[in-house]
């Protein structure tokens, strides 16, 4: 309906926007529209230009070339102000919400000239309160921002731009954090938002959701636009092929060959997880579970059920309060970090940020966090840096990590090529155990078939894969045995191929559990 | 024990205590704006040393007393814009500059001294600020000659911290102040200068602790001497981590130094001080203030991005 109304308006024209970071050329002479009352998908592999084009659309960036036109007026280029008051508003990625300010302040923030002496509270408490109504955004606006799940924190950033009257909205990667059914309330706000007559430009790599929530789809490949096309007439595979460059070809996984049990849980029971963040379940209620090399076991759930404490408790973060842990069938009494590593469990952890790298170390620094105290890095106490760079070139060149070399700071690199050292770091030491927590959240296609493709490859190098993931369609196709986690419980094992994604939905709502473990399955 | 009891019941003691408190209410206001908006400055130790110079010497030199604390107070902020230029447009190390301000003010303020008074060997006295009693409010036995019989300035030190509140609290400069030092990202997100908010921060802070160091030698002495400031400035950043970064825990926090400090002096008159040699009673308020540290910030919320440079269009 909306698409009709009004299609002839451009509200947003991009001419020739070009952007280079040092040797990098982020964005090639890009043009774009937009028309009032569409979604329009900005597809791309990472580190194709999506964001720093929006950047700079927004003021974060000015362009180095090329213009912006609001509603037919230019817009000067660097001003996150002149952007806002244009009508522009963004949902970064990352969100850039205060911790420890309410819901309310946050949204408020800016909103009201500095030098005025107070703020309206509670009119503008009633207005976020009717905006959230309206657009099925619902958020307690006196709660702190820091105590609100990922999912509420990505509401709060969309009221945020609602409550300046925004009517071009940006959206950048807005599913990367959330989980399959805060993804589907999202695109039902931005169904009603775009029907109030906004206009929503919807960046991704996930081809369902372009394909589920936009009416146009430009495709963006280093740095060039590459491709524009209606939604309606074309298909995930022509919009892959345009994204990567050729046809994807879709990796079969065989079955593995079950090998003998590296590690087995029973009844485990763990406090909450070792950040203490996750404490709405309270932790492990009760855990059997048996790893066995050569087999990739899936865990399936929705996360904020246990995942992180089960991550922590295989780091070796958390020790069992009560049952056993035995690897390779010794009972663990004492339990720690260092003994997980010594016995060989490899760690790809869930926020590759926050605990798998140290942001401002190099790449030679984050590669060798785990073994810097062992030769060949270290001899009698003093580093061999030269060593530890050969190591690195290896990785770079071995797991295909695009950057500037081993000496470059780690946060620069793009979210998917973060991963490949990571896992590159993981797989150098030939672990007989590897946890793979939410190993693809957030990377594109290119990178997510190739980390699929390395865990099966160790698999069928004889080791133990644990697999946890959010994403069913992930873990139904990898996966040689999959559990079901549901309020720190686990569901019994269930071969390849013989549950459906409905069955297994019914275990994630908590059902089976309820009739008891021996006719479960 | 009975000794310390009638210490504690006098209204001399409590007077003592708020006057002791004064200064570092105003300094510690001074610094928890700097922090607030996330810039920690280190600087004000020496700030308060040229505010209590700047002062006094304008008075010397024949302005009003308020003319004095106006002159400290633009003194504190020139060496305040000194210090947020060099951390937060250039992001320099906070500590470093802070420490590079502390050495710089205080340098200049005795190398200003032994310019203007070559000659001088005792330093010139001024007439300082006289108590001001409160119509009808000092005569409240005990509360009246211990609250209502201060001078201005200390007047002045706890309305300053009651605006400080307000305006942290209750307006909209306040809160994107305060956003400034959890998130910068989300207030240039908003559209707002974090550059402009932090300098603005630093600069006003650093004026009030000036204003804290001028109490010195407007109120409390009456006159300029080397050392005088005495460390006040680093017990006032504790003072902002003991109020958990909340303008009024800080001035709790103030007053209970304050108190410990009039105390101890009181107690090495009594018969424990024959025994007790005098320089425990010194350190007594500074290890009841680490003590007190310990127990009360153990939980405070630190301002997410104290600390933390601001440079925009960084991935």
């Amino acid at each position: 309906m909306s698409a009709d109304y009004g299609a002839q308006e451009t509200v947003l024209r991009l001419t020739g926007i070009t952007r280079r970071f040092g040797a990098t050329l982020a964005n090639d002479a890009i043009d774009l529209t937009l028309k009032r009352g569409e979604v329009l998908a900005l597809l791309g592999e990472n580190g194709a230009g999506k964001t720093t084009l929006m950047n700079i659309l927004f003021g974060q960036y000015a362009a180095d070339s090329g213009t912006v036109e609001v509603f037919g007026k230019p817009l000067p280029p660097g001003n996150p102000a002149a952007a806002l008051s244009a009508g522009l508003g963004m949902v970064h990625q990352h969100f850039t919400l205060a911790d420890n300010l309410t819901v309310l302040d946050n949204i408020l923030l800016g909103t009201v000239p500095l030098w005025r002496a107070g703020f309206g509270r509670a009119a503008a408490r009633a207005r976020v309160l009717t905006l959230s109504r309206d657009f099925g955004l619902a958020v307690d606006p006196e709660a702190r921002v820091g105590d609100l799940s990922v999912g509420e924190r990505q509401r709060v950033e969309i009221l945020k731009a609602l409550y300046r009257d925004v009517r071009i909205l940006i959206l950048d990667e807005p599913t990367a954090v959330l989980t399959p059914q805060e993804s589907d309330a999202l695109f039902a706000t931005l169904r009603s938002a775009v029907a109030g007559g906004l206009s929503v430009i919807f960046i991704s790599h996930k081809l369902h959701e372009v394909m589920a929530a936009s009416s146009r789809v430009l495709v963006l490949r280093h740095g060039r636009v590459v491709g524009q096309v209606a939604t309606a007439g074309t298909t995930r595979e022509a919009l892959a092929a345009m994204m990567v460059g050729a046809e994807l070809r879709k990796a079969t996984v065989t079955p593995g060959t079950p090998g003998p049990v590296l590690l087995q849980l029973r009844g485990v029971h763990t406090s909450k997880d070792a950040a203490g963040k996750d404490d709405r379940i309270g932790g492990l209620r009760g855990i059997d579970l048996a790893l066995r090399g050569g087999q990739i076991t899936g865990i399936a759930g929705v996360s904020g059920n246990g995942q992180a404490a089960l991550s922590d408790l295989l780091s070796g973060l958390l020790a069992p309060q009560a049952g056993t842990l035995d690897l390779g069938g010794t009972a663990q009494g004492q339990w720690s970090p260092r003994r997980a590593l010594t016995a060989g469990i490899g760690r790809i952890p869930e926020d590759r940020h926050k605990t798998g790298t140290i942001a401002e170390f190099t790449l030679t620094e984050n590669v060798i966090l785990e073994r810097y105290a062992e030769a060949p890095f270290a001899r009698a106490g003093v580093m061999d840096w030269a060593a530890a760079r050969r190591v690195t070139d290896d990785l770079i060149r071995r797991f295909d990590v695009r950057c500037e070399g081993p000496d470059g700071v780690i946060r620069l690199l793009s979210g998917g090529n973060m991963q490949k050292l990571i896992l590159g770091r993981v797989l150098d030491t030939a672990p007989r155990i590897i946890l793979a927590n939410q190993p693809v959240r957030g990377l594109d296609i290119g990178a997510i078939s190739y980390v699929h493709g390395q865990l099966v490859a160790a698999r069928d190098a004889g080791a133990a894969v644990l697999l946890i993931s959010e994403d069913l369609d992930e873990i139904m196709e990898l996966s040689d045995i999959i559990h079901v986690m549901s309020e720190g419980r686990l569901s019994p094992p269930f071969a390849r191929g013989s549950m459906t994604a409905a069955q297994i939905g019914l275990w994630m709502a908590g059902q089976g559990f309820d009739e008891g473990a021996t006719d479960a399955a | 024990m009975s000794a310390l009891w009638d210490i504690l019941l006098t209204a001399s003691f409590w007077a003592a205590a708020i006057r002791i408190a004064s200064p570092l209410i105003f300094a510690t206001m001074g610094e928890l704006i700097c922090e607030r908006a996330g810039v920690l400055n280190l600087g004000i130790e020496g700030i308060m040393v040229i505010g209590a110079f700047s002062g006094w010497m304008a008075v010397y030199m024949g302005a009003g007393l308020w003319g004095g604390v106006v002159t400290a107070m633009l003194a504190g902020m020139l060496f305040g814009l000194l210090h947020a230029t060099l951390t937060v447009p250039f992001g320099l190390s906070q500590h470093v500059v802070g420490l590079g301000v502390t050495l710089l003010a205080t340098s200049t303020s005795y190398f200003a001294y032994r310019l203007i008074l070559p000659e001088v060997t005792s330093p010139p006295r001024i007439e300082p600020f006289q108590p001001y009693e409160i119509p009808y409010l000092s005569e409240i036995p005990l509360l009246g000659p211990a609250l209502f019989s201060q001078t201005p300035l200390t007047y002045a030190a706890f309305a300053c911290a009651a605006l400080v509140a307000l305006v942290l609290y209750r307006t909209p400069l306040g809160l994107a102040l305060r956003a400034a030092g959890e998130s910068p990202a989300a207030v240039a997100a908003q559209g707002l200068s974090v550059t402009g908010l932090r300098m603005g921060a630093v600069i006003v802070g650093s004026g009030l602790m000036a204003v804290g160091g001028a109490f010195l030698t407007l109120s409390a002495f009456s006159s300029f001497f080397f050392e005088m400031v005495n460390g006040r400035g680093w017990i006032c950043i504790a003072l902002v981590v003991f109020g958990a970064w909340r303008p009024g825990k800080a001035v709790l926090g103030a007053l209970l130094f304050a108190a410990f400090d009039a105390l101890q002096i009181r107690l090495q008159q009594t018969p424990i001080g024959q025994v007790v040699p005098y320089q425990m009673f010194l350190m007594a308020p500074y290890i009841l203030s680490i003590l007190a540290l310990i127990v009360m910030s153990r939980r405070a919320e630190v301002p997410a991005a104290l600390m933390v440079p601001y440079r925009k269009g960084e991935r």
